[in-house]
């Protein structure tokens, strides 16, 4: 038995929950993509030490599921004497989580440039910071900018396990209207829909921007990571 | 502030924990295989199925890869039983873990078929092979080793994805980790050596699969 129907102020309800979904995909994606290339510029710094903790850093939110660096992020800081905000814990798993994957994607097109542009900049007496700033990152962002876009579809989707440590959003928005309507047709398919309007122009702008820098590559890029954790 | 990390309440429960660690090896296990399965039935439809096939196929992979993991989880959990399929909670996971990764092989499979050069199935029709065995010689073969890696690192976010059907109460890795922190009120130690647990996981799973890469594909392409 329901107690209620799926009608439009179900459909309202989650509605308004998305903005939830965007606001936290779009704290994910600045934040990872900062982090993100930090950790690329230190996976490619001189000093061994630096490229080694970046590594560490890469291989355990890689090697890790995302879900429980969530809860490790939730739960520790109740550990550490501070009441655990799911939103906090949520925008700094996100953040530190998508700073690996944009690390990898932003060192792959680092490493793509050829070894010549760095020796030329250093021959005009450039060092580090500021060869990967004037010299390599412009050369490399339209070798990013396709994984980088299809990255941001796969971030959207991770959001929704934000839902398993209790923040509203659209997934547990879902889960509450179905508990009220038990109608998990229509109310998962809705929301199934809602998640592909906001990720297929994603994905569909990324094979585009594959399609055009496809061209015209002085090396071969390693192919894009293929994720779908969650 | 708690004043230290304190790990032995949790070891105690050891058989707990291996039990669980069973559990998401047998999920993974299961839904790499039928999502496998379906990966290579939703290529080949694609690329030499009847035209009617490519359409549907290509809006089940669309529709997959544009949404959470989690929903499609819900979804199969909460509607298969109003169309008389009870499931328990395991099953549910591996019917819409399967699903999923059938998407992700689906697509990676193509791409490893499309870059098959046409040539080559014109030379082994000039051999006089058949359909059959054009299909699964001339293309199968070299595009799986041609697209072994990145099949295997969809495997690997596979394994990971599979924590999250303690949502629907299947009983893997992090279910059991839920239950150990209402046991033992100790949260941030139980992930932590949940964490590691997977970690060891998956470095094993790569090196097993890397060798398995190995084995099947020792020739050169």
């Amino acid at each position: 038995m329901s107690l209620r129907d799926f009608g439009p102020n179900e459909l309202m309800f989650l509605l308004l929950a998305t903005r939830w979904t965007i606001l936290l995909a779009l704290v994910a994606f600045a934040g990872g993509g900062l982090i993100g290339l930090v950790v690329a510029a230190i996976r490619v710094a001189p000093t061994r030490p630096l490229r080694w903790l970046a590594a560490g850093y890469i291989q355990f939110f890689m090697g890790t599921p995302i879900l429980i660096q969530l809860f490790m992020a939730y739960y520790g800081a109740s550990f550490l004497g501070y009441r655990p905000d799911p939103w906090v814990a949520a925008a700094v798993t996100f953040s530190l989580n998508g700073g690996a994957f944009f690390g990898e994607i932003f060192r792959g097109a680092i490493e793509a440039i050829p070894r010549g542009q760095w020796e030329a900049a250093t021959a005009l007496g450039f060092r580090f910071v500021r060869t990967l700033r004037l010299v390599i990152i412009p050369q490399a962002i339209r070798l990013m900018l396709p994984p980088t876009v299809g990255f941001m579809v796969q971030i959207v989707k991770t959001t929704s396990i934000a839902s398993l440590i209790g923040l509203t959003e659209l997934a547990r928005a879902a889960t509450q209207v179905n508990t009220v309507t038990f109608q998990p047709v229509m109310v998962f398919g809705t929301v199934s829909l809602i998640y592909f309007a906001l990720c297929w122009p994603l994905s569909l702008y990324a094979g585009y921007l594959e399609r055009r820098f496809a061209t015209g590559m002085t090396r071969k890029v390693e192919k894009p990571l293929v994720m779908s954790a969650v | 502030m708690q004043t230290a990390l304190q790990f032995g309440p949790i070891l105690v429960h050891l058989d707990l924990l291996l039990r669980g660690l069973e559990k998401t090896i047998q999920l993974a296990v299961m839904s790499i295989l039928f999502g496998t399965a379906i990966g290579v039935l939703g290529a080949v439809g694609r690329s030499f199925g009847p035209r009617f096939l490519s359409w549907p196929i290509a809006c089940y992979v669309e529709l997959i890869r544009n949404t959470p993991l989690l929903i499609q989880l819900y979804f199969v959990f909460f509607s298969l039983p109003l169309f008389g399929f009870k499931l328990s909670s395991n099953t549910a996971a591996i019917v819409a873990l399967s699903i999923h990764l059938g998407a992700y092989a689906t697509e990676i499979l193509r791409a490893g078929i499309e870059a098959i050069p046409g040539e080559q199935i014109e030379a082994a029709k000039s051999l006089g092979l058949g359909r059959y065995r054009i299909i699964r010689h001339v293309v199968l073969v070299p595009a799986a080793r041609a697209v072994y890696p990145s099949l295997s690192a969809q495997f690997i976010l596979q394994i990971m994805g599979t924590s999250i059907v303690g949502a629907i109460a299947a009983e893997e890795l992090t279910a059991v980790a839920n239950n150990l922190v209402m046991q033992t009120f100790r949260s941030f130690e139980v992930y932590i050596i949940i964490a590691i647990i997977y970690f060891v996981l998956v470095q094993a799973a790569s090196l097993l699969f890397a060798g398995i890469g190995k084995l099947m594909f020792r020739w050169k392409a």
